[in-house]
C-alpha cells in the first residue's frame, strides 16, 4: 500500500550494481581472464541496457506504445556507423572519432524521434503503435536500398571495429550515463509531469501542463539514447546489415521493458540482462536441429511469467514469495537476531 | 444586498455564450457574471449543459460564438493548459487524479508551473533544481496540511478512499494558484455525512484563499447551503438566475425539476 520513495541507496542502486559489474570486468581484464565471449555478451547486454531503459521512458513513464524503437536505433547505428568509417581514417579509429559517432548518431535518431512524436500528440494507444510499426519498417527499408556506396544497400554497412578486448567499458559507461540521464529527468518535476500525462492526459492538462512539449521531448530522449545504442552496435560488428531491425527486434525490446514492470528502471534493467543471457546461453545449448526450439523455450517463458504476473489464481502466492516480503522477512530477521543473542548470552550467565 | 457587492472585481464573466454539436444547441446564451470572492452555484436538471459549461471556460471546447472573460481578460478559445495559467483550475464529475503518483506528488504536479526549473537543470542537478524541488516539495506539503491530507503524502493517490481523492482533486487544483475554482458535482457519490464534511471544506478554503469558487451540483442541501448566487439551466438556456433563496423558490425552476 505505501508507496516508499526517496529511500537513498535505492535511488543509487543500479549506479552501484553497474560500476561494480564494470569494476570487477575491468580488474579481470588486467589479469587477463575475461574471454572474447564474455566481452561480446557484456557489450550486447549493456546495448539492450540501453535499449530497454530509454523505451521505458516512451512506454512505462509517458505511457505510449510505440513499437519502433529498433528504427531508431537503426538510425544511429547506420548514421553513427557511416560517420565513424569516414572519420576513422583522418582522425584515426580512436576515442575521439567514437564521440563524434554517438553524438551525431543520437541526433539524428533524436530529430526522427521529433518527427514521430509529432503524431503522438494526435494520436493514441493503437493507431500511434501502428504508426511507430511504420516508422521503424520504413527506416529500415529506406537503408536497405541505398546505394552501395553510401550506406552499403542491402550488402550492409562496413564499419570499423573499436579495440575488441575493451570495448564493453565503453558500453558499460555509457549505460551509466543513460542512466544518469533518463533518471535524473525522471526523478524531477518534468517526470512527473510526464508521469501525469500517463495517468490522466485531460487532468494534465487542466493542471497546466505542456502536453506538446512533455510529450515530444519524451520521445526525443528516448530516440537519442536508441541511436547511441545503434552507434555501440555498429561498433560491434564489422557490418551493420539492416535485417536486423525489424519488428521483431522492436517487440523484443518491448517485451524487456513489459517483463521488468512498466515504469520500473531496475526492472528493465534486470530483465534486459536476463533476457540477453537467456538468448545467448539457448543459442549455444541447442545447436543444429535443436536451434529451432530456442524460440520455443523463450517464448514459453514468457508466457510463464506474463501468466505469474497477472493470473488472479496465483494473487496469493505472488504476495507471499515475492521480493518485497522476502527483503521484509530478512529485515525482521535481522532486526529480532540480537535480541535472541542477547537473551541467549542472559540465560547462559 | 446586491448593491453592496457591486464595487467588486468581476472575476469570471460570460458574454452570450453558446456552443452547437451539429444540430443541438448544448449551450444558448448563457451570461454569467461572478465577482470576486462570490460562491457561485450553477444547477440545471441532467443534460442541462452544465458540464458543457465548464468545459467552454476551461478551454476543452470552443464556444460557437460568445466570449469568456477572466478578470477583463479576453480568454475565449484558449488551450486547455493556458486557461489553467491564466488562472482557472477545475475538478471533475468523474475523478481524475494521477493515480499511480503520490498523494503529494499529486499536488506537486500542481505547483510546477509556479517554480520554473529548466530540463537541463534537471537533468544535470544544477542548483536550482535542487532549491525548486525543496521549495515544490514544502508548498505541496503546507498544502496537505490545509486540507488534512499530509498523513497520507506517500500513498498513490489511487488507493485513497473516495472523499479524501475528491479532496486531494482540490488540492491539486489550488496548487495552480487559480483566481476561480470551479468545482464539477463535488458531492457525486458521497454520502450526507461526506457532503457535509466537503460543505464545510468549501467554506473553509473559501476563507481561506480568498478564491472565488463557481460549482455545478445536484445535491440541493449542498447547493441551498453554501451557494450565494445561482444560475439555472435548462436545455442550454438560463433559466433563472440570482440570489439563491429567490431562485430555488421560483415558479419555472421547480417545474424543470419537479415537473407541474
Amino acid at each position: 500500500m505505501n508507496k516508499l520513495k526517496n529511500i537513498q541507496w535505492k535511488n543509487y542502486i543500479n549506479y552501484i550494481a553497474i560500476a561494480l559489474v564494470l569494476v570487477v570486468f575491468v580488474a579481470l581484464t588486467l589479469v587477463g581472464s575475461v574471454s572474447a565471449s564474455t566481452t561480446s555478451l557484456l557489450e550486447e547486454m549493456a546495448i539492450k541496457i540501453i535499449l530497454a531503459v530509454s523505451l521505458s521512458l516512451v512506454v512505462g513513464f509517458l505511457g505510449e506504445l510505440s513499437l519502433g524503437h529498433a528504427g531508431f536505433m537503426c538510425v544511429g547505428a547506420y548514421i553513427g556507423g557511416k560517420v565513424a568509417a569516414v572519420l576513422a581514417a583522418p582522425l584515426g579509429n580512436g576515442i575521439l572519432t567514437l564521440v563524434i559517432a554517438i553524438v551525431v548518431g543520437a541526433a539524428s535518431a533524436a530529430i526522427c524521434g521529433f518527427l514521430v512524436g509529432l503524431p503522438a500528440l494526435r494520436l493514441r494507444g493503437d493507431y500511434l503503435a501502428i504508426t511507430t510499426l511504420a516508422f521503424g519498417e520504413i527506416v529500415r527499408t529506406i537503408f536497405m536500398n541505398t546505394s552501395e556506396n553510401s550506406f552499403g544497400g542491402p550488402v550492409g554497412l562496413s564499419t570499423p571495429r573499436f579495440d575488441k578486448k575493451h570495448f564493453y567499458i565503453i558500453c558499460l559507461i555509457m549505460v551509466l550515463i543513460t542512466l544518469f540521464v533518463i533518471q535524473n529527468l525522471i526523478r524531477s518535476k518534468h517526470g512527473r509531469a510526464i508521469e501525469a500525462i500517463r495517468d490522466n492526459e485531460i487532468a494534465a492538462r487542466a493542471t497546466g501542463i505542456n502536453i506538446t512539449n512533455y510529450k515530444l521531448l519524451g520521445f526525443i530522449m528516448s530516440a537519442a539514447f536508441a541511436g547511441i545504442a545503434g552507434v555501440l552496435y555498429s561498433y560491434t560488428k564489422f557490418n551493420v546489415s539492416s535485417q536486423m531491425f525489424d519488428y521483431n527486434y522492436s517487440i523484443e525490446i518491448l517485451v524487456i521493458v513489459v517483463l521488468g514492470g512498466m515504469g520500473s528502471i531496475n526492472g528493465s534493467i534486470i530483465s534486459a540482462v536476463a533476457i540477453t543471457f537467456l538468448n545467448r546461453y539457448l543459442a549455444n545449448v541447442l545447436t543444429g536441429n535443436l536451434a529451432v526450439l530456442k524460440d520455443l523455450i523463450y517464448a514459453l517463458i514468457l508466457i510463464f511469467i506474463v501468466i505469474y504476473n497477472n493470473a488472479p489464481a496465483l494473487k496469493d502466492f505472488r504476495e507471499k514469495y515475492n521480493f518485497q516480503t522476502l527483503v521484509a522477512k530478512l529485515k525482521r530477521k535481522k532486526a529480532s537476531k540480537p535480541d535472541t543473542d542477547e537473551a541467549q548470552v542472559k540465560e547462559d550467565a | 444586498m446586491a448593491d453592496m457587492n457591486d464595487n467588486r472585481e468581476v472575476v469570471l464573466k460570460t458574454d452570450h455564450l453558446c456552443i452547437q454539436f451539429g444540430g443541438l444547441k448544448a449551450v444558448d446564451d448563457v451570461n454569467l457574471e461572478i465577482k470576486k470572492g462570490e460562491l457561485y452555484g450553477l444547477i440545471g436538471p441532467n443534460g442541462a449543459g452544465k458540464t458543457t459549461v465548464f468545459n467552454i471556460l476551461t478551454g476543452v471546447y470552443k464556444p460557437t460564438s460568445g466570449r469568456v472573460y477572466l478578470c477583463g481578460e479576453d480568454i475565449t478559445g484558449k488551450a486547455p493548459a493556458d486557461v489553467n495559467r491564466k488562472g482557472i483550475a477545475r475538478t471533475f464529475q468523474n475523478i481524475r487524479l494521477f493515480g499511480k503518483l503520490t498523494v503529494l506528488e499529486n499536488v506537486m504536479v500542481g505547483l510546477s508551473n509556479q517554480i520554473p526549473c529548466s530540463v537541463f537543470e534537471s537533468v544535470f542537478r544544477l542548483p536550482r533544481h535542487k532549491k525548486s524541488e525543496k521549495e515544490c516539495r514544502e508548498r505541496a506539503i503546507e498544502l496537505l496540511k490545509v486540507f488534512n491530507l499530509d498523513e497520507y503524502k506517500d500513498h498513490l493517490a489511487s488507493n485513497l478512499p473516495y472523499g479524501k481523492q475528491r479532496k486531494l482533486e482540490i488540492a491539486r487544483a489550488m496548487a495552480t494558484n487559480p483566481k476561480l475554482l470551479l468545482l464539477d458535482e463535488p458531492a457525486a457519490g458521497m454520502n450526507p455525512n461526506e457532503t457535509q464534511e466537503l460543505m464545510d471544506d468549501i467554506t473553509f478554503i473559501r476563507e481561506k484563499f480568498g478564491i472565488t469558487i463557481l460549482l455545478i451540483e445536484h445535491d440541493m442541501r449542498l447547493v441551498g447551503g453554501i451557494c450565494e448566487k445561482l444560475t439555472v439551466l435548462n436545455f442550454g438556456t438560463e433559466l433563472a438566475k440570482g440570489e439563491t433563496d429567490v431562485v430555488l423558490n421560483h415558479p419555472d425552476v421547480v417545474k424543470a425539476y419537479i415537473g407541474e
